[in-house]
């Protein structure tokens, strides 16, 4: 099939297979090879390139991103981060000044990542760059890079403009969600795919055939934020720096959990349906989402159902979803004061959790009325703690509640021991999340990540 | 001059506008073809079939190799002829190797690499300490066993003493460039190679072995590394191999680069030890003796188990002077990828152990652990009064820097280059001058400068003061602990193999002035070519940008050491020192005659030659000597003096000098879950006199952070049936952005090296990667503050880890 997008200012038409990566394109057929692989599976950022469209600009890793999810955009590589005369982006001078660079492989990914933000004017350099992987400097000389690129203009060749393709093209990537049911009813054993942070590594580490596939990032019903009075409703395709944006003031700790969710590069990419959808019991979504007391929207052809989120995980690695039917929305209250979202991995900044855990209990006169409380990473699914909550409802918000609570813990999970947690500590720090809440709401500190030396 | 200036990487324009060639970004020829290493699924066993029919068939598969079609050697080993490239029935471990697909592009050589139909007679693999023991599954015939003084009567008659065990994980370089390598086929059976490699030399000879040609039928070229970290001083040669054998066998061009998780299960990494204790000590904390017993899982080959198990006895000191010590040390055979190289060498697990005795018996003594350290520390080194300067030192004569004279003084023992480095008398000596203060491995340390260094740290760094408000501060915390803690290195420099230490180079002058630049150090990111140039523009009195760097070659330098032990500049820069100054000797004698002046008194300064009266360029003093028909073209050669070793009695001078740094670390803890942030880092180092400042404090800062993800977030995890379960980013997790310290100073202790090295600088590779011992440290300070017991944090102190500390801690 043939993609059109516009690549350092120039337009570039390539005929391609559906799932042939952006980066081994650049470096294999267009001989642009300053953008590395690291990792192959989005985890390290040598690839980053900034991409283009109408929403803005933002930073992808090239290496499980597909080249049709490209058609109609901008990209722009390392090697079209300096003007076209040569001279220095400031960002770039900036990294030769420090020392930001020693062996330099990592390099042309930080750059890139570093000028997208310099061009949305973001100085949280530590979000920007947690999806870049360092091993030579400790990264103290490229945070000075950066800091110090901030005061520097925007050089004009870095606005992009997308290009806005008038003819259809061969590219199976419906632009509604009507669209989207049509062609899912006729290709049930089809591939969605939206952001490709999950379904990519399916291509690049595992070689599956993915059959037919639709691509969603061109189905902008599915991107919408819709707010219902009381509640948000999240279409499936909306990015997870997308939720980020619309839950950072009324959900304070989900969306600093979402800031520690992947990296910038894959919250760019990731969406909220397909954190959901893949029914991972180690999605960072759903316990945060089952703790608000989320709804779930399933679509097939014109059927429509909503559930319970927590309904939708059945058992490890099956969902209450038929063939054909997707993921179209969530839903969420605008209003959960009382909820609170506790990440817990080795690393603070892009791991996958080994236990996630969300909490969300509301008291009454000191009376606790209603408890909704979610683990991931405890259990073949994201699940509720029944027990938990049922310890908890009925009695007065006290530490010996919360201790009798954290016992019945125990009856809800029989986790599993894996490479990022055995399944005693996954059971320990459950229980350690569940006494941090309670020092939480009592307003006593609890994150490390707020101690200063 | 040149020389100590703060100069940005060579190629850090090239790095940040992406045009840096790696080698998998080198344009190759039409037809080039792909490889990929089909491997086993097992972790120890015999292949009883192996049906490839599938591989063939696979879609652009060209040829599939099996260890039949291995024409010669079917060895990648760096020691023991003992890892065959390809299996030849026998499974050591999983993801070992056991046939080779060439085909039309990487992703088709991947994707048939898994499609081989393989069928085992498994056998139970050999994994944990235990089983190693108990099979008596080891390198060498048994413990290798350094002893000073007699330790049973010292343990016996100590005031106190104490026992115990600290277990310490391995580590994956994580280099972010994957190994990578190139073979282009030439006429008459010749190969080039291209591959990501420390040690060029080491690809040649096991590229000559596989194809059956002298080595002078193999050239080997290598500009960069996107890292190395030791991960790529014999991890290289399977790729070499492969791509040369393949090549020789198609008579295309082939290219094999390991994708991320192939590189990680298949290569090794940092060996992980267990070192038990038995340590004896005064009520000042003041050790009397030490036993410790080292067991270290090399995996299932040599490679270089042997002397990185070395490194970590020669190390079991640290910075501290033991009355009495035993080191013993286990080398166990067990059926995983085979640990190898990684910045440190051993020197960090062997630290590692001696500051957690001082960490102990501290706690023990209820004394602060930085004064503890601080009795035990070896006594101070001489005033330097009669070293040169104390600062870059003055060009040496040409003839002392020849190869003739430098082979006479290394048959020689003389002391080290000060001259005054045999006397005591600073203000931490002993009192008699026969005071012992040598290593269990009989080494006098004279150059020790860790009391001024600790000093000035621990005013710098503000440690009382904080030690008294962390304490404070987690008087009024519940659930939330700051710990704080101080730690020293003393690394010993040279490659512990003497006749390693020697180093090549090639330096060209042409008419025009240029220099073209070429020695046998690799760049890995180090900055050692900046450094070395700034060395050679020094020589000649011009500017860096008159010296052209160009890739390390075997055809130019041959017969070099791999780039490691921290050895680049001290080695290569003065191998080209010598080279240059070979030929501005012949510059100088030239002008001299022309000119009728003493060719003593030519001068090369500021991009001019000064010969009597007159200046002229750089350039036409070249064009000058060019006309006259003098060679501009010189080798340099440098061995390293005075270093002499017996690996087996344990006895000798293995190191040239010693290179110091101490850190302080602050932390804090979460009670409730273990997690973890390194709050606050204080680094004072010493690079001796600085070649570049700059590239140095990057070594620091880069080693530091490395070395606390080594003992925080960094695990290996491997499960029962010996399967790398952390094989990619998404679940080994290194150092990100955000967790360097927030606070992190950094500073470098002016003093010159007492050692005669290029300019008085000091090898600043590995050293600072042990100054992450602070954080562990640190950690286990913040554990020690939830109750009575000795915490006994492991390592790494991963957030689970650091839980379980905390209750161990509570009791």
């Amino acid at each position: 099939m043939n993609v059109t997008f516009l690549l350092n200012g120039e337009t570039v038409e390539v005929d391609t297979h559906p799932t042939r990566t952006l980066l081994d394109w650049l470096r294999e057929d267009r001989r642009l090879t300053g953008t590395k692989e690291g990792c192959n599976e989005g985890d390290c950022g040598a690839c980053s390139v900034m991409v283009t469209d109408d929403k803005g600009a933002r930073a992808l890793n090239a290496c499980i991103l597909f080249l049709p999810q490209l058609h109609g955009k901008a990209v722009r590589t390392v090697e079209g981060i300096a003007a076209p005369d040569g001279t220095l982006h400031p960002v770039q001078q900036a990294m030769i000044d420090h020392h930001g660079s020693q062996c330099g492989f990592c390099t042309p990914g930080f750059v890139v990542s570093m000028a997208t933000a310099h061009l949305g004017g973001r100085t949280d350099h530590n979000d920007v760059l947690a999806g870049n992987l360092c091993r030579c400097t400790g990264y103290a000389p490229i945070i000075r890079a950066a800091q110090t690129a901030e005061a520097s203009a925007v050089p004009a060749h870095m606005r992009d403009t997308p290009l806005h393709l008038a003819k259809k093209t061969q590219i199976p990537a419906p632009e509604t969600s009507d669209a989207l049911a049509d062609w899912y009813m006729t290709h049930p054993e089809g591939t969605l795919i939206a952001g490709a942070t999950d379904v990519g590594l399916w291509v690049t580490k595992d070689f599956r055939d993915l059959g037919d596939v639709a691509f969603l990032n061109r189905c902008t019903d599915l991107q919408q934020i819709d707010d219902q009075g009381d509640s948000l409703r999240i279409g499936a395709a909306v990015t997870m720096t997308d939720m980020l944006a619309a839950v950072r003031d009324l959900h304070p700790s989900y969306a600093e959990m979402i800031r520690r969710y992947g990296s910038d590069q894959v919250r760019n990419a990731a969406t909220i349906g397909g954190n959901i959808a893949n029914g991972s019991p180690i999605g960072d979504n759903p316990p945060a989402l089952i703790a608000m007391g989320a709804t779930l929207h399933l679509r097939r052809g014109d059927a429509r159902r909503d559930m319970a989120l927590e309904d939708f995980f059945i058992d490890y690695g099956k969902q209450d979803r038929q063939q054909g039917e997707f993921v179209e929305a969530v839903t969420i209250p605008k209003s959960a004061p009382a909820l609170r979202c506790y990440k817990l991995s080795k690393r603070f900044d892009q791991d996958i959790s080994a236990v996630c855990g969300g909490f969300n209990v509301t008291a009454q006169d000191g009376t606790i009325t209603a408890a909704r409380i979610a683990f991931g990473g405890m259990a073949g699914t994201p699940k509720r703690a029944a027990s938990t909550e049922a310890a908890l409802v009925g009695r007065p918000w006290s530490f010996e509640t919360i201790e009798a609570a954290a016992k019945a813990l125990a009856q809800d999970f029989t986790p599993l021991s894996d490479m990022r947690a055995s399944a005693s500590y996954r059971m320990e720090a459950a229980q350690g999340q569940l006494r941090r809440y309670f020092d939480d709401l009592n307003a006593q500190p609890t994150n490390v990540l707020e101690v200063r030396a | 001059m040149s020389v100590a200036k703060p100069l940005p990487h060579d190629a850090a324009r090239l790095h940040v506008t992406g045009q840096a060639r790696y080698v998998d970004d080198i344009p190759t020829p039409q037809g080039t073809l792909h490889l990929a290493f089909g491997t086993s699924t097992i972790a120890r066993g015999t292949v009883t079939s192996m049906t490839l029919d599938r591989v063939k068939a696979a879609s652009g598969v060209v040829a599939v190799l099996t260890a039949d079609d291995l024409p010669f050697a079917n060895d990648v080993s760096p020691s023991a002829h003992d890892e065959p490239l390809l299996s030849t029935g026998e499974v050591h471990y999983h993801g070992q190797p056991l046939f080779v697909v060439v085909a039309t592009s990487h992703l088709a050589a991947r994707h048939a690499a898994r499609l081989g139909d393989v069928t085992y007679a498994e056998d139970t693999p050999i994994l944990t300490i235990e089983d190693a023991l108990a099979a008596d599954a080891r390198f060498e015939d048994g413990p290798r066993i350094y002893t000073k003084g007699d330790v049973d009567d010292a343990l016996s008659a100590a005031p106190h003493r104490l026992q115990g065990r600290l277990e310490m994980g391995g580590q994956e370089h994580f280099y972010l460039e994957g190994q990578a390598a190139l073979a282009l086929p030439q006429e008459g059976g010749d190969m080039v190679v291209h591959s990501s490699t420390q040690h060029p030399t080491e690809i040649q000879h096991k590229v000559a072995e596989a194809l059956g040609v002298p080595m002078h039928g193999v050239r080997v070229e290598i500009r960069r590394m996107g890292g190395g970290f030791g991960g790529k001083e014999s991890q290289g040669n399977a790729l070499a191999v492969a791509c040369a054998v393949a090549a020789r066998r198609t008579g295309q061009p082939c290219k094999m680069r390991y994708d991320r998780d192939d590189d990680m299960v298949i290569t090794g990494k940092r060996h992980d030890f267990r070192i038990d204790y038995d340590v004896g000590f005064d009520d000042d904390g003041r050790l009397t003796g030490v036993d410790f017993t080292h067991y270290t899982r090399c995996g299932w080959a040599q490679d270089l188990s042997l002397p990185v198990a070395d490194r970590a006895m020669l190390h079991a000191d640290n910075a501290y002077l033991l009355p009495a010590a035993r080191i013993t040390s286990h080398r166990l055979r067990t059926n995983m990828a085979s640990a190898t190289a990684f910045r440190g060498f051993g020197g960090p697990q062997g630290m590692l152990g001696i500051e957690r005795v001082m960490d102990h018996v501290a706690h023990v003594l209820g004394r602060d652990p930085a004064e503890v350290r601080r009795v035990n520390y070896y006594a101070a080194a001489a005033e330097m009064s009669d070293a040169s300067g104390g600062g870059i030192s003055e060009p040496e004569k040409q003839a002392k820097l020849s190869t003739a004279d430098l082979a006479s003084r290394g048959a020689v023992q003389v002391s080290s280059g000060s001259g005054g480095a045999a006397r005591f008398g600073g203000a931490y000596s002993p009192k008699a001058e026969e005071a012992d203060n040598s290593t269990p491995y009989a080494m006098p340390v004279t150059d020790f400068i860790l009391h001024e260094m600790t000093d000035r740290l621990l005013a710098d760094a503000d440690y009382a003061a904080r030690k008294q408000a962390v304490a404070a501060w987690n008087a009024g915390h519940a659930t939330l602990k700051k710990g704080i803690a101080f730690s020293p290195v003393k690394f010993g420099i040279s490659f512990t193999l003497t006749h390693l230490n020697q180093a090549g180079a090639l330096v060209h002058v042409y008419q025009d002035g240029s220099i073209h630049l070429n020695h046998g150090g690799t760049e890995m990111g180090q900055g050692l070519f900046q450094k070395v140039a700034q060395v050679a523009a020094s020589r000649f009195g011009v500017d860096v940008e008159a010296v052209k760097i160009t890739a390390t070659d075997t055809g130019k330098v041959p017969n070099t050491s791999a780039t490691a032990a921290s050895s680049g500049s001290d080695l290569n820069g003065m191998a080209v020192q010598a080279a240059c100054d070979t030929i501005r000797g012949r510059i100088a004698a030239c002008l001299a005659q022309i000119h009728d002046v003493d060719a003593d008194t030519v001068r090369f300064e500021d991009g001019s030659v000064h010969v009597g009266d007159m200046a002229m360029s750089f350039a036409k003093a070249a064009q000058t000597a060019y006309e006259n028909r003098v060679s501009l073209s010189a080798t340099g050669f440098y061995k390293t003096p005075d270093v002499a070793w017996d690996r087996i009695a344990g006895k000798g001078r293995p190191f040239f000098y010693f290179a110091y740094g101490a850190a302080v670390s602050e932390v804090v803890i979460d009670t409730l879950t273990g997690e973890n942030r390194l709050l606050r880092v204080d680094v004072l180092h010493d690079a001796g006199a600085s070649l570049n400042p700059a590239l140095d404090i990057g070594q620091i800062e880069g080693g530091f952070v490395q070395g606390a993800g080594w003992l925080t977030t960094e695990e290996l995890v491997w499960d029962d049936a010996g399967r790398l379960r952390t094989h990619a980013p998404s679940t080994y997790k290194i150092p990100a952005c955000s967790d360097r310290p927030e606070v992190f100073n950094v500073a470098l202790w002016d003093g010159a090296n007492r050692a005669e090295t290029v300019y008085r600088s000091k090898a600043v590779g590995e050293p600072p990667f042990m100054l992450g011992i602070s954080a562990h440290l640190a950690l286990a300070d913040a554990c020690a503050a939830c109750g009575p017991n000795y915490p006994d944090l492991q390592a790494p102190a991963t957030a689970e880890e650091v839980l379980q500390a905390v209750g161990r801690a509570r009791g």
